[in-house]
């Protein structure tokens, strides 16, 4: 069993409001370190596999046909063996 | 004269499929019908509704799960054989989705969900979705989400606006397309685009919601009578070529 952990976030070029707002509220809070702001998704995904190669497989896959959007959004995950 | 069969697709969580419903059967006197998302045949319909709504709770992303549903794979079929689909709103959402139309709809710059009504410009009045607005004309339609903002990348917004494939910006009453007439913060002010083949169309504005003179404005209904004018003038042609 493998555990991936993804991290979804607006492409580079993309403006991100939401980040913008939050950096804002963190300045107020005297935050004044903060240089930016990103918001982006974090998902699991339990995945049964033989192999870390498929299970790497698997969730390019799964990021690239649904829970990424490739028009807006980058991707990135890591892979960790865990028990049943 | 020959009705035009509409199909409304219902997705788990559309709001719109009634208005949509009500607009062409009450207001433009078609023949309408719902689709369920588990339909796995979409009949003999002439024109497929993607309506407005938040299909599947808009989790994950608008339209991310919507474009999946057993429906779907039929909507695509149709378009693919030249089918007139139309996509309000999340219909709009799930089109870009599914791949049918360019780019993505971004959660608003504003980051708040806006409900008004806009003026939006037709930029291209030679469609099948256009025909009966002059080109330039302002149509004043209302808006209802909080994921507006079309994005695409610089090469897709140059090839939509060479080939006019913009049908409708966001602008002033007097038409002037203005950063303050764009509710949302979508890229060249764009409400409404069309594919490349001319049969799919995604607009942000609710034309269902602006058809009903009960309601006030009656712009949207030239959307739809846009559609029955061409098909209309398509039954005459093959009618005359065949005699």
């Amino acid at each position: 069993m493998y555990l991936a952990r993804i991290t979804v976030t607006l492409r580079k070029s993309i403006l991100d409001p939401q980040g913008k707002a939050v950096h804002h509220a963190l300045e107020s809070l005297g935050l004044r370190s903060v240089e930016d702001v990103r918001i982006g998704k974090f998902m699991e995904l339990r995945i049964h596999s033989p192999s870390e190669v498929e299970a790497r497989t698997i969730t390019d896959e799964a990021c690239k046909k649904l829970l990424a959007n490739p028009v807006m959004e980058d991707y990135f995950f890591s892979l960790e063996r865990v028990s049943t | 004269m020959s009705k035009l069969k509409f199909g409304v697709v219902v997705f788990p969580g559309s709001n719109c499929d009634h208005d949509a419903h009500y607009a062409l059967e009450h207001v433009l006197h078609q023949d309408v019908r719902f689709l369920w998302h588990k339909d796995s045949s979409i009949g003999d319909v002439d024109v497929i509704v993607l309506p407005g709504g938040f299909s599947y709770g808009d989790y994950l992303r608008c339209g991310a799960i919507a474009r999946f549903s057993p429906i779907m794979k039929e909507v695509i079929d149709f378009a693919d054989r030249g089918g007139t689909v139309v996509g309000i709103c999340n219909g709009f959402q799930i089109l870009c989705e599914a791949g049918l139309l360019p780019g993505a709809l971004l959660r608003n710059e504003c980051l708040t969900f806006v409900c008004k009504y806009v003026n939006v410009r037709v930029e291209n009045a030679d469609t099948r979705f256009t025909s009966r607005c002059r080109p330039g004309e302002v149509l004043r339609i209302p808006i209802a989400h909080g994921e507006g903002n079309y994005f695409a990348d610089d090469e897709t917004l140059c090839r939509l606006e060479s080939n006019g494939r913009i049908l409708f910006r966001y602008c002033e009453r007097d038409g002037s397309i203005t950063e303050a007439a764009n509710p949302n913060g979508s890229c060249s002010n764009i409400a409404g685009i069309v594919n490349e083949q001319g049969n799919v169309m995604g607009m942000m504005p609710h034309p269902e919601r602006a058809s009903d003179p009960l309601l006030g404005p009656t712009d949207g209904q030239k959307i739809f009578a846009s559609l029955i004018e061409t098909s209309v003038l398509h039954d005459h042609l093959t009618d005359s070529l065949i005699a």
